[in-house]
């Protein structure tokens, strides 16, 4: 049984900096699991607006995001004026995970999401394997 | 006035108590579908919280066997709830769609491009607020340099990162580090400050020097530190630098639309003195002496 600690993850829809692949692969497996999630259609948009729901989110104790270079999530946070807790970055309670140069697997590894994570009823189903980024 | 996310209804897909859980493949194109579309989605389970976002309406979706039971702070949400059993993705799409068009007006134009500054580097040296002729840098009521009109920033142009001496400047949308935020290394900084001493060289418009520039090189930076000459220069050394050095990476159009001359020179003086005042501010509170707590 995988540790709930909160997942927050970045479609980063407004550009294509993150390898397509690895973030579909990861949302697929994330949708599989049976993890709860929270998703945005993209960290920088919120930034950038000064969203104040980016504030309820930083807060999350043991959050782990799903973005990003850490260096970059961290400062879009700050810079909406919703600081992620630099004493929590520092000791991992909260993890930011970088779709940019790390594979699926890895994500999905340090997610905690494993094949007896998915949800019994995709476990079982071979028909979506192209929506789940797996090769048939 | 900058709109926010919330403008969408946030979308929540209910698998915690009294539901069974949401059809897989429904639920692998409903989200990055939502997501791309930009909606804020949440899937909570059993026993999960749902956090307030500021969201005015939330939609919430599951296969319901009795009314969804959540711990929220709703109190300021519209909600609507939709038992999908007998729902397709077209139609679940509309419906959420339809609900979306009656909650939020057209959200203004988002770039996805603007600086965001690394304050564990930043050295508040003010250079970035010199150089940057669009005044998209400002400094705020504890005179520290800030982001102050990031919608004046020029798409996939990262000069002001180029020349920041501490590479404290990020554009999480860049192809490259350590711009993009990606973590910094020797080369990188030894990188970043020869451009920063070849960007002195184009404009005259940075007054700061490098701590490690050569003498050499100082002795001809003076000899062509003519205003004029500078200015006329900035132009055609930006295009080389472009191809040079793997330079700048400013794009050809925001080259072709810089201003006149005249325009660059009044901009990067009136740039200079906001940095100066900025500074002497700085150093002024500094050198005041803390009132007693």
């Amino acid at each position: 049984m995988s540790e709930k600690r909160p997942i927050l993850y970045c479609r980063c829809a407004y550009a294509k900096v993150l390898p397509e692949e690895v973030k579909d692969q990861v949302l697929a497996r994330l949708i599989d699991s049976d993890q709860p999630f929270e998703s945005v259609s993209d960290l920088c948009e919120m930034s950038a607006r000064k969203d104040p729901g980016l504030v309820p989110l930083s807060q999350q104790p043991g959050l782990r995001i799903v973005a990003c270079y850490p260096r970059a999530v961290k400062w879009l946070f700050s810079a909406a004026g919703a600081p992620l807790d630099s004493n929590e970055m520092k000791t991992g309670q909260i993890e930011i995970l970088n779709m940019r140069i790390e594979s699926a697997d890895a994500v999905c590894s340090k997610l905690g999401i494993t094949s007896s994570d998915l949800n019994s009823t995709q476990a079982s189903d071979p028909s979506d394997t192209q929506a789940s980024g797996a090769k048939p | 006035m900058i709109a926010t996310n919330r403008e969408r209804p946030r979308v929540l897909l209910y698998e915690g108590a009294h539901s069974k859980p949401i059809d897989p493949s429904l639920r692998r194109r409903l989200v990055p579908t939502l997501l791309d579309r930009g909606y804020t989605v949440t899937r909570i389970t059993e026993n999960a919280k749902l956090g307030n976002l500021g969201h005015t309406e939330l939609v919430v979706l599951g296969a319901f066997e009795q009314q969804p039971d959540f711990d929220s702070d709703t109190s300021v949400l519209k909600i609507h709830t939709r038992d999908i059993q007998s729902d397709t993705f077209e139609s679940l799409l509309e419906y959420i769609e339809g609900i979306a068009a009656g909650v939020s007006e057209a959200r203004p134009h988002w770039k996805p491009w603007f600086p965001v500054i690394d304050y564990d580097r930043c050295t508040n040296c003010m250079q970035c607020l010199s150089f940057c002729l669009f005044d998209v840098y400002g400094v705020n009521q504890d005179k520290q340099i800030t982001v102050q009109n990031q919608t004046n920033c020029k798409t996939d142009c990262p000069a002001c990162s180029r020349v920041c001496p501490e590479v404290a400047i990020l554009f999480p949308k860049y192809k490259a580090g350590p711009i993009n935020g990606d973590e910094i290394n020797q080369d990188d900084l030894r990188r970043e400050a020869m451009k920063v001493d070849i960007s002195s060289l184009l404009g005259g418009d940075i007054y700061s020097m490098l701590k490690d520039r050569s003498m050499k090189a100082k002795s001809r930076f003076s000899k062509e530190r003519d205003d004029d000459r500078a200015l006329k220069e900035r132009k055609r050394c930006l295009d080389k630098l472009q191809n040079d050095i793997d330079g700048l990476d400013i794009p050809a159009e925001v080259l072709s639309s810089l201003p006149s001359l005249d325009q660059i020179q009044a901009k990067a003086q009136q740039a200079k003195q906001r940095a100066e005042q900025a500074l002497a501010e700085q150093a002024l509170a500094e050198q005041s002496p803390k009132p007693a707590t």
